[in-house]
């Protein structure tokens, strides 16, 4: 099993059927994994916190959603995880290519990636890093947390997750 | 014909429906006017009441309806496209478009001047359309639910606001009350 089929798999045995997702290069197979699959519902979201609010309905709909993007729309989506996610305690997986991290190609997503952390350490966001491939095997048990505390959990996947995956 | 009047003359029509209220007045007038637990307020987040109307919508079979403004849309503008190409039969959204930002002082909107939401809506492939006066809201939202057809209402009225309460209940007590609500629509 491939670690998209491994994510997606894990998305399914929690209960997911409501994905949107707003594309990274590093997400590009998980987002093609969740588009094939039959038990998701794949909706594109064009903005994080259009997404956020997607998910939020779903989950009040009877869904269990998540949301799939990457670590710069922690800076579009603040107001959204407090306001809405957080104020009304809806559970919300976020699946994030943590960019800027060792090996980025790209500078400016250096400057993001320091601030990622910090940002979700300041909202009081659970936030888990995935950073060596094994490191997926915990992605089960953090669904669950997220559903049982019904709060927003971040999943931070950096390059040296995805090359070694 | 203001929002609140709009407002007024839709809830015998919608009263018994899931609707998603857009934050600030509207929700506060909808409240005030009309408070019933098949009511979602939306006390933050400016722009989303059609994205979380659209994901309820596709959630389960019971018919939504998100009240917005036409400053919200402007602030939350890919929602058209995603609304356009995630067709919900069982889903209207409502834009109230006073052509201004009502909750903060009625400053203009763009959709007041050159910008026509009803344009935008058909531009992004909105397929039910329908722009209407004030007055008219009533009818034609009887009209949308005995479609089933995903349908766009843009109702042009006048800028102003009534005085209103805020809402002091908590937001987790509006989205438990919400839930069961749907929940009871949706026997397995």
């Amino acid at each position: 099993m491939s670690v998209n089929q491994k994510i997606v798999s894990d998305l399914i045995n929690n209960g997911i059927e409501f994905v949107t997702t707003v594309p990274c290069k590093q997400l590009a197979g998980v987002i093609d994994e969740i588009e094939r699959s039959e038990e998701i519902y794949h909706i594109p979201s064009n903005k994080e916190d259009e997404g956020m609010g997607l998910c939020a309905g779903a989950f009040m709909g009877g869904k269990r959603s998540a949301i799939i993007m990457q670590n710069t729309a922690i800076g579009v989506t603040i107001n959204t995880l407090v306001t809405l996610i957080q104020y009304y305690h809806i559970p919300l997986p976020m699946l994030i290519s943590y960019r800027g991290e060792l090996g980025e190609p790209v500078a400016c997503q250096v400057e993001m990636a320091v601030h990622t952390k910090a940002l979700l350490a300041q909202l009081n966001i659970p936030t888990y890093h995935f950073h060596a491939a094994g490191d997926v095997e915990e992605l089960d048990a953090i669904l669950k947390h997220c559903f049982i505390s019904k709060k927003p959990v971040a999943i931070l996947t950096d390059a040296s997750f995805w090359k070694g995956a | 014909m203001i929002r609140s009047e709009v407002l007024k003359t839709i809830i015998p029509i919608i009263s018994d429906r899931l609707v998603v209220c857009n934050i600030g007045l509207p929700s506060q007038e909808l409240h005030m006017l009309d408070d019933q637990p098949s009511n979602f307020y939306m006390l933050g987040t400016m722009g989303l009441a059609s994205s979380i109307g659209l994901g309820l919508a596709l959630a389960q079979r019971d018919k939504v309806i998100a009240i917005d403004g036409d400053g919200s849309v402007l602030t939350n503008f890919g929602t058209l496209p995603t609304i356009a190409n995630n067709v919900a039969d069982n889903f209207i959204l409502l834009i109230i478009d006073n052509g201004s930002y009502g909750s903060t002082g009625d400053q203009p909107t763009y959709a007041g001047g050159k910008t026509s939401l009803t344009a935008v809506a058909r531009a992004c492939g909105c397929e039910n359309v329908v722009e209407c006066q004030a007055e008219d809201t009533a009818e034609v939202m009887k009209q949308a639910l005995d479609s089933n057809k995903m349908t766009i209402i843009v109702s042009k009225c006048e800028s102003g606001n009534v005085k209103v309460p805020v809402i002091d209940m908590d937001p987790v007590v509006i989205k438990y009350r919400f839930m069961q609500e749907v929940q009871s629509r949706n026997p397995d």
